[in-house]
């Protein structure tokens, strides 16, 4: 089985018992509401999802992340998991404190409090965006950011729940599923759609080369326009169901934001999937992308930077049908010109879906399509 | 055992000059942009790869009951 990135699967939830001490004298600790995003990365940090991290990010290792795309140790790191908190919140409150975090009137999680800081936001997402301009969801999202940071270790003390527990499977139940399911290598693929039969093609195509494929939506904040996370979830139950074997594949959601980072994304997904068991994960044309910040395939040559991740990227660099070949296939195995290839253009199935109408077979699986539909509205308001 | 250097963003490594020259050489044409780059990359994978052989720690027999019990009436597993 794969090592968790740094070694150890991190576990920060405290026992029952420590869990009711904590709740009974929740009064007397310094407490800070949380939202749902910052109780979302605790959860997945005392789950294991951010091995090695078992806390926010205090300044040094804030900076490393920026500077190096890595903790201070050398482990590969390229996504901040920060706590940002309105500095008039923070009276009274110092470097070595134990802080309550409520998350909808109950208690959460606490936090060990090792650092206060303040930072840089065009540096921010300059490091991790490569661009300054406002209209990239994550630039603006790091621009309305509160002031200041706190950093330190989290312990969790109760679960926070989720809309769909019965899809939600964290890392030591990943590693045990794989470990029962016979699989030695397995393959990781991480989604924001619905599957058209491109996707399910690169998902095939991988699988082929080992012995099991983890499909993992990953559901939670997006953007206006972007479907919902049950339209993913319903219309991936609906295509694993009649398309795919339960012995070779399973799929499982993930709590967690998308952040539009592109490249340094697309290593953050990689490091989860691998804190999930995964030895192998494919990365698309413009993974974790949005307009056209980055390149098509800088998402893929950020890899050549982390000889040392852990976990072995499948790269597909396009993949359309070919009217000669008459079948799916990619600008590695087939010879034949652009006017012979129909391309699944993701945007020209949203519109076809948005107007209610049903997408071709060759572009998208009858069923899928008509799960979709079902729903009045499946993108995201 | 030495301290751990935890300030500045580079420190310095000696190597053998004629080390760094045959280095220096084997990097011409290939996307390297110094020897300083090249060894950092190698020395990364290799350190990695030295990881990787290390043997993770099991989980208890009581937790991998109690998460196959889940995995079971959630029906991932049989």
């Amino acid at each position: 089985m794969i090592q968790p990135h740094g070694g150890k699967l991190v576990d920060r939830f405290v026992s029952e018992k420590e869990s009711q001490r904590i709740t009974d004298s929740f009064q007397d600790y310094v407490t800070l509401d949380i939202s749902q995003e910052i109780a979302q990365e605790i959860n997945n940090i005392a789950h294991g999802i951010f091995s090695p991290l078992e806390g926010f990010l205090t300044r040094e290792e804030f900076e490393a992340v920026l500077e190096h795309g890595r903790l201070p140790d050398d482990t590969p790191w390229t996504i901040p998991i920060v706590f940002d908190v309105n500095p008039a919140k923070l009276t009274g409150i110092t470097d070595g404190d134990m802080i309550g975090l409520s998350y909808n009137g109950k208690p959460l999680a606490v936090l060990e409090l090792e650092d206060i800081y303040e930072y840089n936001p065009q540096q921010f997402v300059e490091s991790v965006f490569l661009t300054n301009d406002s209209s990239h969801p994550g630039v603006e999202k790091i621009n309305n950011m509160e002031k200041k940071l706190l950093g330190g270790r989290v312990r969790m003390i109760a679960d926070m729940g989720n809309p769909y527990p019965d899809y939600t499977l964290y890392p030591k139940e990943t590693r045990i599923l794989f470990k029962e399911k016979g699989w030695r290598t397995v393959v990781a693929f991480q989604t924001r759609n619905p599957p058209h039969l491109g996707h399910e093609y690169v998902q095939k195509t991988a699988l082929s080369i080992v012995d099991g494929i983890f499909i993992n939506p990953l559901i939670g904040k997006k953007k206006v326009g972007d479907f919902t996370d049950e339209v993913i979830l319903e219309s991936y139950k609906v295509l694993m169901q009649n398309y795919y074997l339960s012995k070779h594949s399973t799929m499982a959601v993930l709590h967690t934001e998308m952040r539009y980072g592109g490249p340094r994304e697309a290593i953050h997904h990689a490091i989860m999937r691998k804190n999930f068991g995964c030895t192998h994960f494919i990365v698309g044309r413009d993974h974790a992308g949005v307009g056209d910040f980055y390149g098509p395939f800088d998402a893929q040559f950020i890899f050549d930077n982390y000889p040392d991740m852990g976990i072995t990227p499948v790269f597909f660099r396009s993949f359309f049908f070919c009217k000669k070949c008459n079948s799916i296939a990619n600008d590695k195995i087939c010879p034949h010109g652009g006017e012979d290839h129909v391309n699944f253009a993701g945007k020209k199935i949203r519109e076809m879906l948005a107007n209610g109408e049903v997408p071709p077979v060759d572009m998208m699986r009858e069923e899928v399509s008509k799960t979709i539909l079902k729903f009045g509205n499946p993108f995201v308001t | 055992m030495p301290d751990e250097k935890t300030k500045g963003k580079f420190t310095t490594v000696s190597i053998p000059i004629p080390l760094f020259n045959k280095v220096q050489k084997r990097i011409e044409g290939t996307g390297f942009t110094s020897v300083s780059s090249y060894v950092a990359y190698i020395l990364r994978e290799l350190i990695a790869n030295e990881d990787g052989n290390q043997t993770e720690d099991p989980f208890s027999k009581k937790d991998e009951e109690k998460v196959k019990a889940r995995l079971r009436s959630l029906g991932y597993l049989e």
